[in-house]
């Protein structure tokens, strides 16, 4: 099949024209190591120093404070860990959230395996975090406070700047983990008191495999990964020229047209959200209606299962995500959907709809009106349907569950 | 990740709907885990299984598991059926990813349920069957949100 639709931009973004561009003379051309003496490897460091200033650039930061890693993954270890080993006289307490990626919950794990306390706070139904049930958690003993900016599920915006006073008023370093908004929406770490902020490259029309976490001057964290002297003794290894170059090009890009893209996104987005609410019975939106990410359209829907929905999808060659028990591995729905006290039959038929700015309203139009299909098709099939319309045609039924599906 | 003969039953389920005076009816499996199997059988006097039909809520290899059940136990006779396995319904499907393994043993359970609700409502003594451990539809109701 010729037609691709690709709606899941959460995951991965395609790299930009200009992007692979700017990247390209650093593999066979320029390909000296920066770290070295000789003109050749000049064109290489100078590269690398312009990418430091787009990625500073795009969050109000000062290029020093900017680290070139491999990742999200890495970024988020890296303040974490190095965080806890920092601060471990002073206390052992760390305080995030239910909803975060597994890329800091699972370090969260580890860290308590340590000896660690971690207090993951609490969200509401729309995913969100209050500043009154962070300002309780905090302890004497707290020792970094790591929330998120933005969920890759369901989308929620949380209300960083306030975290953030929150923490500074306190003298608790405060970690956002920013892969899902960095050059989505704009982020000033100045204004909103971030100490150290995780972003990676590929969520945002740049390269795989570089990221970065940016470490306000005055936070005392170590170096994570040891070696060389790179990255100003912090993390060692030969810097990743194209990823870099890449990174900070997607930067400078989406600085340029961030306002016209979230513009353009979120009216999209909105058609899909419109669309799918008002014409598919029993579904609903997961998330923030307004404090959400442009492109982020998360939806459950009721009587069937995420991945039965992802294969039909696919068959007409749309790309789309499910965080449904099926589609993580494991037996559990997605941690997110149940934070939002979600029960889990409702869970399992989670999709997410992610769009970029190349989305087009004939490719939302036509997934709207092909899930329609879908969703008919799969309630046919569900024993669960079955009995909700017998039940439904008898009267007397109390449905537990309709709350969930009142828009 | 599937198998073709997966992904074609999966595409064109068989037998998928509901029998009006079914002489069985079993349902095994829970939402909160994702899956939910409905099995219909009718049976002549003889024994025979004249008809099945099926409704699934689950993956892609639930749905494929169910279908191709009902393929395997038509027209056989109850006895028959009972050799069903979820081996039998893995090995007509070509195999299938080792976590889905479950949503065939969900298929094997669901032709017991139904087999064994068809024992009740006869009183019949069916050799080698085992009452279902529970009927989820019920389970469902009282639990609690």
């Amino acid at each position: 099949m010729d037609r691709l639709i690709y709606l899941d931009n959460a995951a991965t973004t395609k790299v930009k024209r200009e992007v692979m561009d700017a990247m390209l003379p650093y593999f066979s051309e320029n390909y000296g190591n920066p770290s070295a003496i000789y003109t050749f490897a000049g064109q290489g460091k100078k590269a690398v120093d312009l990418a430091r200033e787009q990625a500073a650039g795009l969050i109000g930061a000062k290029p020093e404070e900017i680290y070139f890693t491999a990742g999200g993954s890495e970024s988020d270890n890296w303040a974490l860990k190095a965080a806890a080993e920092a601060y471990k006289e002073k206390g052992k307490h760390i305080i995030t959230s239910k909803i975060e990626h597994h890329a800091l919950l699972h370090t969260c794990e580890y860290l308590e395996k340590q000896g660690f306390e971690i207090t993951y706070l609490d969200v509401d139904s729309e995913g969100k975090i209050s500043g009154e049930k962070l300002k309780a958690a905090i302890r004497p003993d707290t020792i970094l406070i790591s929330i998120m900016m933005a969920n890759n599920e369901i989308g929620t915006i949380e209300d960083v700047a306030e975290i953030g006073k929150i923490a500074r008023e306190v003298g608790v370093p405060f970690h956002t983990d920013a892969v899902q908004s960095y050059g989505h929406i704009p982020i000033d770490v100045e204004e909103m008191n971030i100490d150290m902020l995780s972003a990676s490259g590929h969520k945002f029309y740049g390269p795989k495999g570089v990221g970065i976490l940016y470490i306000k001057k005055g936070i005392k964290i170590r170096s994570f990964i040891h070696g060389g002297t790179q990255e100003r003794n912090r993390r060692a290894g030969t810097l990743n020229v194209p990823g870099i170059v890449g990174f900070g090009k997607a930067a400078e890009l989406a600085g340029n047209s961030m306002e016209k893209d979230v513009e353009k996104i979120t009216a999209l987005r909105d058609h899909l959200i419109q669309r799918v609410l008002s014409e598919i019975p029993y579904s609903r939106l997961n998330g923030h209606k307004t404090d959400r990410l442009p492109g982020n359209a998360s939806f459950c829907f009721r009587f069937i299962e995420g991945e039965s929905m992802l294969i039909l999808l696919d068959q007409l060659g749309v790309c789309a995500s499910s965080g449904s028990a099926c589609t993580s591995g494991s037996l559990d729905p997605s941690h997110v959907l149940l934070a939002l006290g979600l029960p889990h039959e409702i869970a399992h038929g989670s999709l997410r709809l992610t769009l970029s700015e190349e989305t087009k309203m004939e490719e939302i139009d036509f997934v709207a009106d092909e899930l329609k299909k879908i969703i008919g098709r799969l309630r046919d099939m569900s024993p669960l349907y079955e009995d909700f319309l017998k039940k439904k045609s008898s009267g007397a039924f109390c449905d537990r569950l309709e709350g969930y599906y009142v828009q | 990740m599937y198998s073709e003969k997966v992904m074609d039953h999966f595409n064109n389920p068989r037998n998928v709907g509901e029998l009006d005076n079914p002489s069985g009816v079993g349902t095994v499996g829970n939402a909160k885990c994702g899956d939910i199997m409905r099995m219909y059988l009718d049976i002549d006097e003889k024994g025979v299984i004249r008809d099945v039909k099926f409704k699934t809520f689950g993956c892609g290899a639930a749905v494929a598991t169910s279908s191709m059940a009902t393929e395997l136990v038509k027209g056989k006779t109850v006895e028959e059926a009972l050799t069903v396995t979820n081996k039998a319904v893995m090995e007509a499907l070509d195999g299938l990813p080792p976590v889905k393994v479950h949503c065939s043993l969900l298929a094997e359970e669901a032709i017991h349920a139904a087999l064994w609700d068809y024992a009740q409502k006869n009183n019949l003594v069916i050799e080698g069957l085992k009452e279902p451990v529970e009927d989820i539809s019920e389970i469902e109701e009282e639990e609690e949100y």
